[in-house]
């Protein structure tokens, strides 16, 4: 008899009919009618400075605005600012909302009017009349290159660069052959759909029940009685839903913090949904600047890298992301000077967004690569594979698994990289050049200690809770997958429940790791489970199973089947009835395994090939082909596996060509903060893309051999696209996003005016 | 956004009599709504236009003029057979703008008076003097990518961003309008101003006054014509530069030329000298540069948008190589031909 396999055949989304039909509820579809008040915040105007006077008054006098909460008559909450801290937070004071009257950075919450509908908020916070005190900021990066520091403490879960090997520096000088550059990436804002908000429902008793925008349910919940005194008794935090998130979701926001105030000052509920602009007030990717050295013998062998990137950070706290490790992780070199340094800016602190640090550093490792490719006269393909790694430099460790050159051979054979031509400008069609870029791309693969339930009835209906959130990822799915077939069930009898804090315990969704642990976790629940199942298929003296072990018989199709003999079987009904009880529940775990970690190091990694046309004369540039191939581990689900990739391959064409937040210095604020004049790719600037997923066997990263895939998508396809439009013209542009005029050449490269 | 009276007025002269400097007609509204949001526009009351009777055809007079109501949605008159058969270009331009569902909304009236897209504009929380007069301007040495090289003043950079009207200047349209004391005909060409010192007023039109009709007159280009936009992405965004060319070709040489460009200035950019200077010559590549020249003349960046004049020469080139060779920019196709 066959057992059926879900685990790595594509599945349809779970919660697509649902999401498709309405039915799913975001934060802000919770509603309790009439009783819910609205929440609107009134922002900053300047960048830096104080609040000297502030007046609510005309605000307040509108009919239907109940408050108006202001520094001068905020409710007592946490004194210290280290109560302020949440989960993920970096080294640093977080924002305190509405604390004082001293100024961060423009768009700083100032006020926060709470009326009887949303209309009337967001009216009467114009009428609030607000008189600063500015002072002089600052909010351009490389004016402050010169300033930048190395962080004095390190961000939890980040690991700074190591300490130098040999000399890079006489490396360099001794290298026959060598490349020295810069690179800028621009700043981006998080624009998941669904912009930041938080519903805040009091119950009678004075409990809240909270709807928040949140990569995990415990974070918020976590902030909130921290910040508020609370016990965890008094606060559940229920999100089922996310609509995106890519980081901007792992910390909890202003919003959060201003709707619970509210709503435990006016003792009602409470509604607080930011607005598209307030959405570029929350959180940003650092505009990071980076310079790369990298020295060669005439036979393309790497002998030297040097890799400083300088991010930026605000005032109040010290951001950190990996930017510059991933370089010597990809490749090979004896001398090596990684360094990575923060400038503070008066802004609002960056935050995580989809492969926080990677896409910016490979943008200028891959992009040197290429031109360190083009000194040698040499395939840019080969040179990489010439000096990829065996092992992981950076750590001094084995890796568990690297199929890169696998994901590499199957990507380049898809794309016809064969093909070819050495030298730029070398293939056209009408007006258009065409060229061929390629980059490579790593991510960590990280289990985080996740816990899971498990429960089974009578009728065959089991219910998965973990208290993770699904951001649009495909954790629902994957989920369902992995309960039924570990229990031998249809996917349509598993319900899975995540994003609530009455759910056993796990951390934000983020960094690629909740496939990989939640999963686990659910796994060994299910693997509890089907213990005490058996045992109550055994309980009566004749059962078929009687005597036989967990590792002897298979769960299918609502049966446990003795594998040697299949006709020897026990339905599941049977064991309920057998074993008296009318469901059986079992809690798993699963986190990191700390013993692997400290010989291996993990990783996913992606070979990214892209074709660009560009317009000779307009500088127009599409990307009509991309070939995305990843080595990940053990793919659970190809269908949703490949929409983490796209989205990711997407987002990459974005930064690529398009995104990018524009700061005013004078003003020292973000100007363009609304999705029309922030742009990025829509359906006319997408074509082709085609996803490959190499096979790679790996059994010490997590028991489920999966590695996740939430970032690999976006890490290489910048620095791809901008190869492929130097391989069409002949131009290197060094700066993101390659708009039109600096592809054409007509705007100066902002790193070279230094 | 602020309290405001809505209002049906029955029939145009009701909604002539109702109109005070406080209050704003309403098209599509998906320019005004907006900037009500964003507590930009203020206006005591919204005279909603769109129910009234006679602002909705498309019809051609005995010369051979074409007369689009002002109600007549962005979408319809793209589609329009009269609109595709005579004037292509206007077609084109329109299919250029804003997406599907904006078009659909969009009227011919509120696209004529749509308002600049200028960031500091939108943002009440920054000084501009188009919105507060006397606030200063902080494009002009701030964030000033989509903004104008062309007619600007020390007020005002601004630009006016409609695809559209790029085309109607070409086209010689003529913008109908009623006010209390009866019709008027504003030509295309002094329909929108430049800034000088009253960059609060985009246009000439009078605060009494309602657009009923856009009239093009007859013109036979065949498929000499062009609407070029370059814009930041491939669809959805506001030009950076974009070129409408209308071109009359007899026995190989221009018997008639019309050339306007968008994303550059307060208005769609026309300078007649330019395209006199091929009528009557044959339309060769190597003088298309004369035209881009004179167009551009006295043309200054504000720094982001220093690219613009040179990306302008380029696309005009390209406009009129495209119109000379019948082969106008498709806006279907993902690409620039
Ligand atoms: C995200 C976005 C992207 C866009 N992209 C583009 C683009 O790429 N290219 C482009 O050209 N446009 C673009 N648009 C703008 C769009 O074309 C305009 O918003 C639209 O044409 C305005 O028409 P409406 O009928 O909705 O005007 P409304 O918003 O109703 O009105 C606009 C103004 O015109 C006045 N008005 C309306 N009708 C009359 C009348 N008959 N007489 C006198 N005054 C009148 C109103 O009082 C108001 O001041 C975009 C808009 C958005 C929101
Ligand atoms: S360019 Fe015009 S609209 Fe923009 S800030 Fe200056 S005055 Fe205001």
């Amino acid at each position: 008899m066959m057992h059926h396999p879900l685990i790595g055949t594509p599945q349809d989304r779970v919660d697509g009919r649902a999401k498709v039909t309405g039915a799913a509820r975001y934060v802000a579809d919770f509603e309790t009618g009439a009783e819910v008040l609205h929440a609107h915040v009134l922002n900053s105007a300047i960048a830096t400075g104080r609040i000297r006077r502030i007046d609510t008054s005309r605000a307040l006098a509108v009919p239907g605005v109940v408050e108006v909460f202001t520094h001068e008559n905020r409710p007592r909450t946490a004194w210290f600012s280290s109560a302020y801290k949440d989960d993920v937070g970096p080294p640093g004071k977080p924002l305190r909302p509405l604390y004082d009257a001293s100024i961060a950075y423009s768009g700083e919450p100032v006020a926060l009017v709470v009326a009887e509908s949303y209309e009337t908020a967001r009216y009467a916070a114009n009428l609030i009349e607000v008189e600063y005190e500015a002072k002089p900021h600052e909010t351009d990066l490389l004016k402050q290159l010169p300033n930048s520091y190395v962080p004095k403490k390190r961000r939890s879960g980040i690991n700074p660069p190591p300490r130098p090997k040999g000399s890079a520096a006489s490396a360099l000088e001794n290298a026959p052959v060598k490349h020295v550059a810069r690179y800028l990436i621009a700043a981006e804002h998080h624009n998941p759909m669904e912009t930041h908000a938080t519903t805040v429902i009091r119950e009678a008793d004075g409990k809240l029940l909270i709807h928040d925008k949140i990569q995990g349910a415990y974070a918020t919940k976590h902030y909130v009685c921290s910040v508020f005194g609370l016990s965890e008794d008094a606060v559940r935090v229920v999100s089922p839903f996310i609509g995106g998130a890519f980081g901007s979701g792992l910390r909890p926001h202003y919003q959060l913090f201003l709707a619970v105030m509210a709503a435990m000052a006016l003792e009602r509920s409470v509604k607080l949904v930011l607005t598209r602009d307030q959405q570029f007030t929350i959180a940003h990717r650092p505009e990071t600047w980076n310079e790369i050295a990298l020295g060669a013998k005439p036979d393309g062998t790497l002998s030297a890298i040097r890799h400083k990137a300088v991010g930026s950070t605000s005032r109040y706290e010290d951001y950190q992301e990996a930017v510059v490790n991933w370089t010597n992780l990809l490749y090979s070199a004896p001398d090596v000077e990684l360094e990575y340094e923060l400038v503070q800016l008066d802004i609002e602190t960056p935050s995580d967004m989809r492969a926080p640090g990677a896409p910016l550093g490979a943008f200028a490792a891959e992009s040197a690569m290429d031109e360190l490719a083009e000194k040698l006269g040499v395939d840019p393909l080969a040179l990489r594979l010439h000096n990829d790694t065996q092992i992981d430099e950076v750590m001094n460790k084995y890796h568990t698994s690297k199929e890169l050159r696998a994901a590499c051979q199957l990507g380049a054979e898809r794309f016809g990289w064969r093909h070819r031509p050495l030298a730029p400008r070398s293939m056209r069609q009408g007006r258009e050049l065409i060229g061929w870029g390629l980059a490579f791309g790593a991510w960590e693969a990280q289990m985080q200690k996740h816990a899971a339930r498990v429960m089974l009835d009578a009728e065959g209906h089991c219910t998965v809770g973990v208290a993770t959130a699904d951001l649009g990822t495909g954790t629902y799915t994957i989920l369902a997958q992995i309960a039924a077939e570990a229990l031998g069930l249809s996917m349509n009898k598993v319900t899975v429940l995540l994003g609530d804090s009455a759910l056993p315990q796990a951390p934000v969704s983020g960094g690629s790791w909740t496939a990989a642990s939640a999963g686990s976790a659910v796994h060994d629940a299910c693997a509890r489970l089907k213990a005490e199942l058996l045992l109550a298929a055994q309980t009566r003296n004749d059962s078929p199973l009687v005597g036989a072990k967990l590792e002897e018989v298979m769960f299918d199709r609502e049966r446990i089947v003795l594998m040697r003999d299949p006709m020897r079987a026990v339905s599941l009904q049977a064991a309920f009835a057998a074993g008296g009880r009318p469901r059986i529940v079992a809690d798993g775990q699963a986190g990191p395994d700390q013993l692997t970690q400290l010989r291996y190091s993990s990783h996913t990694h992606s070979a990214v090939f892209v074709e660009a046309r560009v317009d000779e004369e307009l500088g127009q540039v599409r990307v009509t082909r991309v070939v995305s191939a990843v080595a990940a581990g053990r793919i659970l689900n190809p269908k949703t596996a490949r929409s983490q990739v796209v989205g990711g391959v997407v987002w990459g064409i974005g930064m690529a060509l398009h995104e990018e937040a524009m700061p005013d210095h004078n003003l020292g604020r973000w100007m363009n903060h609304n999705i029309a004049e922030y742009h990025i790719p829509v359906h006319a600037d997408i074509h082709e893309i085609d996803v490959i997923f190499a096979e790679e066997k790996d059994l010490l990263t997590s028991p489920l051999g999966v590695k996740g895939l939430g970032e690999i998508g976006i890490v290489g396809t910048a620095a791809a696209v901008a190869n492929a439009v130097w391989h069409a013209t002949g131009r290197r542009v060094r700066e993101l996003p390659m708009t039109i005029d600096k592809v054409l050449g007509l705007t100066p490269a902002r790193t070279e005016a230094r | 956004m602020r309290p405001f009276h809505y209002e049906r007025p029955r029939g145009l002269e009701e909604a002539i009599a109702g109109k005070t400097e406080a209050a704003r007609f309403l098209g599509g509204g998906t320019n005004l709504i907006d900037l009500m949001k964003y507590d930009v526009e203020r206006p005591a009351s919204l005279l909603d236009l769109t129910r009234l009777e006679g602002l909705r055809e498309v019809e051609r007079n005995g010369e051979g003029a074409l007369r689009i109501g002002a109600l007549v949605t962005n979408a319809d008159a793209a589609a329009h057979p009269l609109v595709r058969e005579h004037h292509p270009l206007l077609a084109d331009a329109i299919l250029a703008g804003a997406t599907a569902q904006l078009r659909n909304m969009a009227t011919m009236g509120g696209n004529l008076l749509q308002r600049t897209r200028c960031y500091y504009f939108y943002d009440r929380q920054t000084p501009c003097n188009k919105r507060e007069p006397g606030t200063g301007c902080p494009a002009k040495d701030g964030v000033n990518r989509i903004h104008a090289i062309l007619g600007t003043s020390e007020h005002c950079i601004a630009t006016h961003p409609s695809d559209m009207c790029v085309a109607l200047a070409a086209l010689e349209a003529v913008v109908v309008v009623r006010g209390p004391s009866g019709e008027r005909r504003i030509r295309m060409e002094d329909f929108h101003r430049l800034p000088g010192d009253t960059p609060e007023r985009d246009t000439t039109l009078d605060a009494r006054e309602v657009v009923t009709a856009i009239e093009i007159p007859a013109g036979d280009y065949g498929r000499h014509h062009t609407y070029l936009k370059l814009r930041d992405r491939l669809s959805y965004a506001f030009a950076l530069v974009s070129v409408a060319v209308a071109m009359e070709l007899r026995e190989g040489r221009i018997s008639r030329l019309r050339v306007a460009l968008g994303g550059v200035a307060h208005k769609p950019w026309r300078v007649k000298e330019a395209e006199a200077l091929l009528e009557g010559q044959a339309p060769e590549e190597e003088c298309f540069g004369a035209v881009a020249d004179r167009l551009l003349q006295g043309a200054r960046g504000y720094g982001h948008n220093d690219f613009k004049i040179g990306l302008a020469r380029l696309a005009i080139a390209r406009a009129l190589h495209q119109a000379a060779a019948a082969a106008p920019q498709s806006h279907v196709a993902k690409r620039i031909a």
